[in-house]
């Protein structure tokens, strides 16, 4: 491949090629800061490469491949090639991570315990853990949860935070400018932009935390909360995991022990400051 | 008419566990993870003194269990369906 | 870079030092390979971050195995109802076996094979419980599949999402070598719980078959490790084994065929075969090899026109000229049918 990048993210490395410059120069300027691999080695690779030999000059267009791949998957256009990485890299973990149980959760740390975040798309729980991350959390991860069946600990995936549509503005307000990458337009789920965690959460992505809480945000609702039973947390989460159902009993016996050590909550907010109260405020009751 | 003689795998093939009113199960031969509600476990309990038919199954049901009405025995056709449909149970 | 790198690390996994780890990685798990990899390369000195992927790619294996017997036994219940012979084919049948073939294999999709007058029963049967056919197979196609084809058109479990394919012979009737499926059931070999597999010999030829009379050659680096695996096992079990193995070649009219899995598996894997002649590795030989081992550091095909001739090669072996033209005459021609 002409062209190629090498990133670590929390415990896992991408080799990252290309047929064009432009995507790995945005993906490593978003990238900036994050370690290479020490090893050189890579846990999973993507590739971005033409869809057919001439579409890489002529209406020059993405398909996404590597170790994984979607049969069916779409190609993107080379204006939108970051996003083809970003979801190269999605794919790969998606598909392929078969080490720790994958969550589809954002989550955020303090004193070492973590909020895992879970739910359907859209809920905003990307948004709220970006905000948190700002706001004197660290910002493990916004898309995946890394849970290590072992040891019960999650481990950070500190992947740029993708924010959609009316997201991209509440974060312009509180984060400087050349956190962000491009803002994307015309995407499938409309405008896109990614931003890079700060500096400590870059840091600190060898350090796991021990789960504390679980939540299910719903955005665009008045204030609410109800605690969630613990069989409808199971059903949740594994339909909120790629690779549940390839764990075997290791997945179920981890999950079992999340759950039965973890109080479990869903939250209605009308919109951001008040979920940041909300979670405070169910934070420092559970710490008591 | 004799019906079908209902099997359940030994109960060491399936884990369980029991959250709030449901029951999470893991059946080891198939990998796959169910969860149910009851009667089913009582279902699968009371087959592991071995395989029996529908009115069988509904009688040990009925002395180890709470399980009483007229519907009990549709119920109980229709919860084998859904096991065997699982894998969870198998006719003999 | 091919796959020669890969190659080497399932033949003498001792002998892979320091190497393109992650080209390895990626080629192996575009081949389908990477569980049996993992298994082979057990205890070798490698990197950290590689042996945790091959730890990874062993238990992923481990569960790929439980899926693909339980398929088995689910078609086992649905089927044993109507008292036909079940012959389990490929990775399953290496997994119900217990075969060396077995490590590390994973199995996508459950490939059974039935008597060919059974084949409406067993669907009906497989469509009771819990099957269903795939939305494509309307029309034409399925019209096609089923006259001509050595197998039904795929079903799908509703639930489990996964595919079984029901076979009646090995090859597609359009072929022109046409094995004798009842001599294929009939010496199948009975496993404890009533499904079956085929004798060993008839394994070597459907996997010869599958490899070079029914496809392009996609796959075949992963074909040919089944086969060496399964070739030294049956080897060592039985002393006649190469005679049988001729004598089934032959029967079912694949004597090329297996003849050049035979040399195939030899050149890349080191497959000891019996003492009497062989032919010489030929210039066809380099050519399969060459399609065989295209594939790079990247896990990228390689060689496209190499590729092409063997895609166009399986058309053909497939279908003699007159029926390619009508099929391809008809498939651009018919309105396309929208179920």
């Amino acid at each position: 491949m002409r062209h190629r990048l090498d990133i670590q993210i929390g415990p896992v490395a991408f080799r990252i090629g290309s047929a064009w410059k432009a995507p790995l120069d945005a993906l490593e300027h978003l990238y900036a800061s994050y370690p290479a691999p020490e090893d050189g080695l890579a846990d999973f690779t993507v590739r971005l490469e033409p869809e057919r030999p001439w579409r890489r000059f002529i209406r020059p267009s993405v398909a996404i491949k590597g170790d994984y791949v979607l049969a069916d998957a779409a190609p993107v256009s080379l204006a939108h090639g970051l996003l083809a990485a970003e979801m190269g890299m999605n794919l790969q973990m998606a598909l392929g991570q078969k080490r720790y149980l994958l969550l589809h959760a954002a989550t955020v740390e303090k004193d070492g315990r973590a909020l895992i975040m879970t739910g359907e798309s859209g809920a905003g729980k990307s948004t709220l853990a970006a905000l948190l991350g700002e706001r004197g959390w660290r910002l493990m991860g916004d898309e995946f949860a890394l849970l290590d069946m072992a040891s019960g600990r999650l481990l950070p995936f500190p992947r740029a935070v993708s924010l959609k549509n009316k997201a991209i503005a509440v974060m312009e307000a509180e984060v400087a400018a050349n956190r962000f990458g491009p803002r994307l337009d015309g995407t499938p789920k409309g405008a896109i932009r990614h931003m890079r965690p700060n500096a400590d959460a870059i840091a600190r992505m060898g350090e796991g935390a021990t789960p504390a809480l679980i939540l299910f945000p719903r955005f665009g609702e008045a204030e609410a909360v109800r605690g969630v039973g613990a069989a409808e947390v199971f059903m949740r989460l594994t339909q909120a995991s790629t690779n549940y159902v390839a764990l075997g009993r290791e997945g179920f016996d981890a999950l079992n022990r999340l759950i039965a050590a973890n109080p479990a909550l869903a939250i209605d907010y009308p919109d951001t400051d008040s979920a940041v109260g909300m979670v405070e405020d169910f934070w420092r009751a559970r710490a008591a | 008419m004799a019906g079908p003689l209902y099997i359940a795998d030994n109960e060491g093939a399936v884990l369980t566990v029991a959250l709030d009113g449901l029951s999470v199960l893991f059946h080891q031969p198939s990998g796959m993870t169910h969860i149910v509600a009851p009667p089913a476990p009582e279902i699968l309990a009371a087959l592991q003194a071995g395989p029996a038919d529908a009115p069988e199954l509904l009688r040990r049901l009925r002395a180890l269990y709470d399980f009483e009405g007229d519907e009990a025995e549709d119920a109980l056709h229709a919860r084998l369906d859904e096991l065997e449909a699982a894998g969870l149970v198998r006719r003999a | 870079m091919n796959a020669r790198l890969l190659v080497r690390a399932l033949r003498d996994p001792a002998s892979v030092g320091d190497c393109d780890w992650s080209g390895l990685i990626s080629a192996a798990r575009a081949e389908q390979i990477i569980g049996s990899l993992a298994f082979r390369m057990e205890g070798q000195p490698v990197p950290a971050r590689i042996e945790a992927i091959f730890e990874a790619a062993r238990r992923d294996a481990a569960y790929s195995r439980t899926q693909a017997l339980w398929e088995a036994e689910m078609a086992r219940r649905a089927l044993a109802p109507l008292g036909v012979p079940v012959v389990l084919m490929k990775g399953t049948a290496f997994h119900a076996a217990d075969y060396d073939a077995r490590i590390g294999r994973s199995v996508g999709d459950l490939d059974i094979m039935v008597p060919r007058a059974s084949l409406d029963a067993v669907e009906a049967a497989l469509l009771d419980a819990g099957w269903e056919r795939m939305k494509e197979a309307e029309g034409y196609d399925d019209v096609y599949y089923r006259r001509w084809m050595h197998e039904l058109p795929p079903l799908i479990h509703r639930t489990r999402d996964r595919m079984i394919d029901v076979h009646h012979t090995i090859l597609p009737l359009t072929a022109r070598p046409t094995p004798d499926a009842e001599a294929l059931l009939a010496d199948s070999v009975a496993l404890e719980n009533g499904l079956r597999i085929l004798a060993p010999a008839d394994i070597i030829v459907h996997a010869a078959a599958h490899l070079f009379a029914d496809g392009d050659l996609a796959g075949g680096l992963r074909n040919l490790w089944d086969i060496d695996r399964l070739l030294r096992e049956f080897a060592a079990a039985d002393p006649d084994f190469w005679g049988k193995l001729r004598a089934r070649a032959r029967l079912h009219q694949l004597d090329h065929d297996v003849a050049r899995a035979l040399r195939l598996a030899r050149r890349l894997y080191a497959t000891p075969l019996e003492k009497r002649g062989s032919r010489s590795f030929s210039l066809t030989d380099r050519l399969f090899e060459a399609r065989i081992l295209a594939r790079n550091g990247w896990g990228q095909e390689r060689r496209k026109l190499l590729r092409f001739a063997f895609y166009v090669r399986s058309h053909w072996l497939r279908m003699p000229p007159l029926m390619l033209a009508r099929h391809l005459w008809t498939k651009a021609t018919r309105k396309p049918a929208r179920s």
